[in-house]
């Protein structure tokens, strides 16, 4: 019976020593543990939190570079594009002027060469003129230098001439 | 080589440990019974008295063998305080104190009469610092000094990873509040925190003390009715002042049909007192028949009177050891986590 018989003694100064010990404790150990426990959750909570979040920005950047790149290589594919196609516009415009000045120097060239021709066709034609004139006139002077030969060919003239 | 290998096999060591207790038996000295032998060879041993004297309180702190620590007896009677040492009391002659002599019989002070005999009709009141008292002083030092030093590294390390006994405590106190506190009480528990807290690590504390086989150990503080009165008591003054309108409403007026509640009412009422009185005789019955089945087992090497039954004995006890020490943590888990389960229940909210 003595074991389950609480004595007074031991039940007294449990009760004090144990309401003192949890006070003590309470101030000294369990706020202070509790706290630093908690406040450690969470500070290690908003790491993670940030990490992801980090994360998430990296991942949204990285997809933001891709597209970018992308888009910058369609760009410069576009650009390319364009280029050649005015290069290729330049080049075939630069032929085809190229082409017609040629022409139109050759067009020229020639009508100047005709030109030229012509002057000098009328010059040589006037010189032979002025020649077989010249020839003609001496031919004649020396032909009619003999009165006899004058009368001769007035009379074939006449010869010829019929008055019918 | 050849030697080594002969020391490790496993039958030369379980011979050794054989050979242990066969020394023990050649050299009476140092049998652990001897304090007992020399009270007297026609005294035979008596296992019952051996245990419950073990399991019980005394007036003094046994240290090793005959050596005791005399402890403050402070007695009040009608007369007033009397106050003095214990190594004054004995049982077979009485102490002339400032008030009255005092003969001890069994654990108890009683007051003295002329013939030194003990006289029933006066009462003493026993406020002594026991072997109990003292022990729980001490394990409370323990406790102020180990959570003193983690809230300090909790202070010097703020944000870091726990270290040493830090991380030792941590799991506990993590435990506590999320295992034990968080899924009982919900959002309240912090402020039951620290109560839960204090209970566990002090039944945990002196369950564990109460294991180690010497001195200050080996005291049966958590299987004291006393001890675990008071513990029962302070939770229930918690459950009850803590407790909210729903609570109260519950135990009385309950939504049943009226003539039920000649009988629910004194249910519910019996059920205040009985939750707590559960937590009460559970630690304590726990704690002490794990004690006595140790020192039983002990006892049983003094009652055939032969170290040859003590390897089997000895065996046993670790065995029955490995257990308490499993018994002991899950009583404070228990304890805890039914207060804070009834403290759950008193404080939560119905919707």
């Amino acid at each position: 019976m003595d074991l389950v018989t609480p004595e007074l003694g031991l039940v007294f100064w449990t009760t004090v020593s144990f309401v003192i010990l949890l006070i003590l404790l309470r101030v000294f150990a369990w706020k202070p543990i509790l706290g630093a426990i908690n406040e450690r959750e969470t500070s290690i909570e908003n790491a993670l939190l940030k990490a992801e979040a980090a994360k998430e920005e990296m991942s949204r950047l990285t997809n933001e570079n891709e597209s970018l790149l992308k888009q910058a290589r369609v760009e410069r594919d576009q650009i390319l594009a364009e280029a050649k196609k005015i290069k290729d516009q330049i080049v075939h415009d630069a032929k085809e002027a190229a082409a017609k000045e040629s022409g139109r120097q050759i067009e020229l060239a020639r009508i100047e060469i005709n030109n030229q021709k012509a002057i000098a066709m009328a010059d040589v034609k006037n010189q032979v003129a002025s020649l077989s004139l010249e020839i003609a006139e001496k031919i004649l002077r020396k032909q009619f230098e003999d009165q006899k030969k004058q009368d001769e060919l007035v009379k074939e003239l006449l010869k010829d001439v019929n008055l019918s | 080589m050849e030697k080594r290998s002969i020391l490790n096999s496993r039958i030369f060591k379980i011979s050794r440990i054989y050979a242990f207790f066969m020394l023990l038996w050649a050299f009476p000295a140092l049998a652990f019974c001897q304090p007992k032998a020399d009270e007297g060879k026609d005294k035979p041993f008596d296992p019952k008295e051996a245990i419950f004297e073990h399991i019980g309180d005394s007036h003094s702190w046994p240290v090793f063998g005959k050596i005791k620590i005399a402890l403050p007896v402070i007695l009040y009677t009608d007369k007033g305080l009397d106050i003095f040492m214990s190594n004054n009391l004995h049982e077979d002659a009485a102490y002339q104190a400032k008030n009255y002599s005092y003969i001890l019989e069994g654990n108890k002070v009683k007051v003295a009469d002329a013939s030194g005999k003990a006289d029933e009709s006066k009462k003493v009141w026993d406020f002594s610092i026991t072997r109990n008292v003292a022990s729980m002083w001490f394990a409370m030092i323990v406790l102020l000094i180990i959570f003193g030093s983690v809230s300090r590294s909790y202070k010097k390390r703020a944000g870091k990873a726990p270290k040493g006994l830090q991380s030792v405590m941590e799991p506990l106190i993590v435990f506590v509040r999320d295992d034990v506190a968080i899924p009982n009480i919900g959002i309240k528990a912090a402020k039951f925190m620290p109560l839960l807290l204090t209970v566990f690590f002090f039944i945990l504390l002196n369950n564990l003390l109460g294991l180690v086989p010497f001195f200050p150990g080996a005291y049966n503080l958590t299987g004291n009715i006393a001890v675990t009165l008071v513990l029962s008591f302070i939770i229930l003054l918690v459950i009850n002042f803590s407790a909210n309108k729903y609570y109260w409403k519950h135990i009385f007026t309950p939504d049943i049909p009226l003539w039920l509640y000649i009988i629910m009412v004194p249910v519910e009422l019996i059920g205040i007192i009985s939750k707590p009185f559960a937590l009460m005789i559970r630690l304590f019955a726990n704690i002490t028949a794990g004690h006595i089945i140790v020192l039983s087992l002990i006892s049983l090497i003094f009652i055939f009177k032969t170290l040859a039954v003590s390897p089997a004995s000895v065996l046993f006890v670790v065995f029955m050891d490995c257990i308490e020490l499993l018994v002991a943590f899950l009583q404070a888990y228990i304890f805890t986590m039914l207060s804070a389960l009834f403290i759950g229940m008193a404080v939560q909210e119905h919707h």
